[in-house]
């Protein structure tokens, strides 16, 4: 059996100022186990009294080696375990995924499938920024938004319950399209979730925008200008209340996004106070792509009929020898994409979600990388926080909206 | 392909030797791996590729030369252009030098491939293990590691795995 080395404080002599070393500076773990870091995350703090002096992040506690074991699986089969990399972005992860794979072996998705993959990312986005609410004001002590936001979150589990069958990891979009048509519910659904949502979002926004404790924990809290947020790679609301509007949904649309209206919000502030405005800007703009969408949703298949990617339907195998022969060959050996790499990316709600997929023309992968938002957004964290208080700490974590299984996959 | 990127590759290609490729739409650019940081500074400041999107790394084990292609890939969110570059180097030591300087991102994404393949980051500031735990045996992303799997038991030989397997650290 293997002894336990334990860290010395001289591995990470460079990262703490020469005070620590001498007693004169605190320092003091958070986490992993912490309310206030969204999952297990855990931060080593140099304290000078109240101020933090240097933060440095320690991350891996929910690595899963999702990309080793994707290597092992084929093509169809390796999509499930992406659902479980972003557990606020289920449907994003596999939305990205999808795309590299559609990328490598060049498969075109009806247009069906395209709208009602884009329906399901925005509310997946609105269901993320929901809980990304209801937590980031839990943590400036703004207990009453919690519950609010998870009772209109629980009406979009619903509706992924209603098409998927699954409340979180749906693993409804595939290779080629979809799964299958939504269910003749699912308009009623949708239509019901988007009577309410506005008049839902001002409520939240009357609770907080003008909320003096709010706004004292907020304003000026974890500058970043737009230049350095570039350079160290944010993406998502954290980059745009910086300022640069980027966001892929604009820069290289997908899915059809080039076809609906709506704005990208910014903000030039780039404190946590921007941050929460863009967000709640988004879940609005998300709103309006979502009835374009649905007004417009065409009919028609919702997969690829491209029987060499994509399984044949049920109801053909029981009357088509082909079909009968793909369906097999198909889950038993998967398909072969050419030799080659691609990288997809979509606009999760934390920022660009990639996939860099490699093939060496077998039916498995042969490299799957994940760019993961929050990898790169929590990289800046220790920049944000230096000079701060603690409790502006919680704050500032909150603000760039972490999820760690999206960190540590 | 649009005829910028094309320039930028031509670019590429006279300053390094570098050799392009494409597929399913994309340009990679392979450049020497000693050549790379002057190819991220040329990147950054010439063609104006100012956001590092990621950096990863393929390993093609047990071919030797080159073992490892280090994927990078670039954005210019003004011209709204992505470029892929990669670096091949050899399985035996392999190194090679950190672009942290020109795009501070690279940090914890160097830290990760370093992490997951072994490759040494020279003139990086903060090169440990990111992911896996600090006193780990190594490097879980490389083909010649096992992925490892547990036995299935059932109650002929419940008792005789149980036996063999390995206890949980105290």
């Amino acid at each position: 059996m293997t002894q336990i080395q334990e860290v010395s404080l001289d591995e990470i002599r460079h990262l703490v100022s020469e005070r620590a070393m001498t007693g004169e500076t605190m320092l003091l773990n958070m986490g992993p186990q912490h309310p206030s870091t969204h999952g297990v995350l855990r931060l080593l703090l140099e304290l000078d009294g109240e101020t933090v002096v240097n933060c440095i992040p320690d991350i891996g506690f929910l690595h899963t080696g999702i990309e080793k074991n994707m290597e092992s699986k084929t093509y169809q089969k390796a999509e499930v375990m992406t659902d479980r990399m972003d557990y606020m972005n289920t449907v994003g992860n596999n939305f990205t995924y999808c795309l590299a794979v559609e990328k490598l072996v060049g498969l075109d998705v009806p247009p069906r499938a395209q709208a009602i993959r884009v329906i399901l990312a925005e509310l997946t986005r609105i269901q993320s920024h929901l809980v990304w609410l209801g937590t980031a004001a839990l943590d400036v002590a703004a207990m009453s938004v919690f519950l609010y936001c998870f009772r209109e979150r629980e009406q979009i589990l619903d509706i992924m319950e209603l098409v998927s069958g699954q409340r979180m990891m749906t693993t409804y979009i595939r290779p080629g399209g979809v799964w299958r048509d939504v269910p003749v519910e699912f308009e009623a659904a949708v239509r019901d979730f988007l009577k309410i949502i506005p008049k839902r979002i001002d409520e939240y926004e009357a609770l907080l925008s003008k909320n003096p404790l709010f706004l004292d924990r907020c304003l000026g809290i974890g500058v970043i200008s737009g230049e350095e947020a570039i350079n160290r790679g944010l993406t998502g609301a954290t980059l745009r209340a910086s300022g640069p509007d980027y966001d892929l949904r604009k820069f290289a649309p997908y899915s059809g996004y080039e076809q609906y209206d709506f704005d990208v919000p910014t903000r030039t502030e780039g404190d946590v106070y921007a941050r929460y405005l863009v967000r709640m800007e988004e879940m609005r703009q998300s709103i309006r792509i979502i009835e374009q969408a649905m007004a417009k949703l065409p009919l028609g298949p919702v997969r690829s009929n491209n029987y060499k990617f994509v399984p044949p339907p049920r109801s053909e195998i029981g009357t088509s020898m082909e079909a009968l022969i793909h369906h097999f060959k198909l889950w038993t050996e998967g398909f072969n994409p050419p030799k080659g790499a691609v990288y997809a990316a979509t606009e999760s709600p934390r920022g660009e979600l990639g996939c860099f997929l490699e093939s060496d023309g077998g039916p498995k992968p042969y490299r799957v990388h994940f760019r993961t938002p929050s990898f790169d957004n929590l990289q800046v964290l220790p920049r944000l926080s230096q000079g701060h208080f603690v409790a502006d700490l919680v704050a500032i974590i909150g603000s760039i909206d972490i999820v760690l299984g999206d960190i540590d996959r | 392909m649009s005829e910028v990127l094309q320039g930028y590759q031509q670019k590429l290609v006279k300053a390094f030797k570098a050799e392009t490729s494409e597929f399913a739409g994309e340009v990679t650019v392979l450049v020497p791996a000693e050549k790379i940081i002057e190819a991220a500074r040329m990147i950054r400041d010439e063609f104006g590729f100012d956001f590092l999107v990621c950096i990863t790394a393929v390993d093609y084990w047990p071919e030797e030369k080159p073992r490892f292609h280090v994927a990078y890939v670039f954005r210019s969110l003004s011209q709204g252009l992505t470029l892929q570059v990669r670096a091949p180097i050899p399985g035996i030591n392999p190194s090679l030098a950190s672009i942290e300087s020109v795009y501070q991102n690279a940090n914890w994404q160097e830290r990760e491939v370093y992490d997951m393949f072994g490759i040494q980051f020279e003139g990086h500031s903060d090169l440990r293990r990111i992911l896996m735990p600090a006193d780990w045996q190594g490097h879980p992303q490389r083909k010649d590691y096992p992925l490892g799997y547990e036995e299935p038991q059932y109650t002929f030989n419940f008792d005789d795995i149980a036996a063999r397997k390995p206890a949980p650290k105290e």
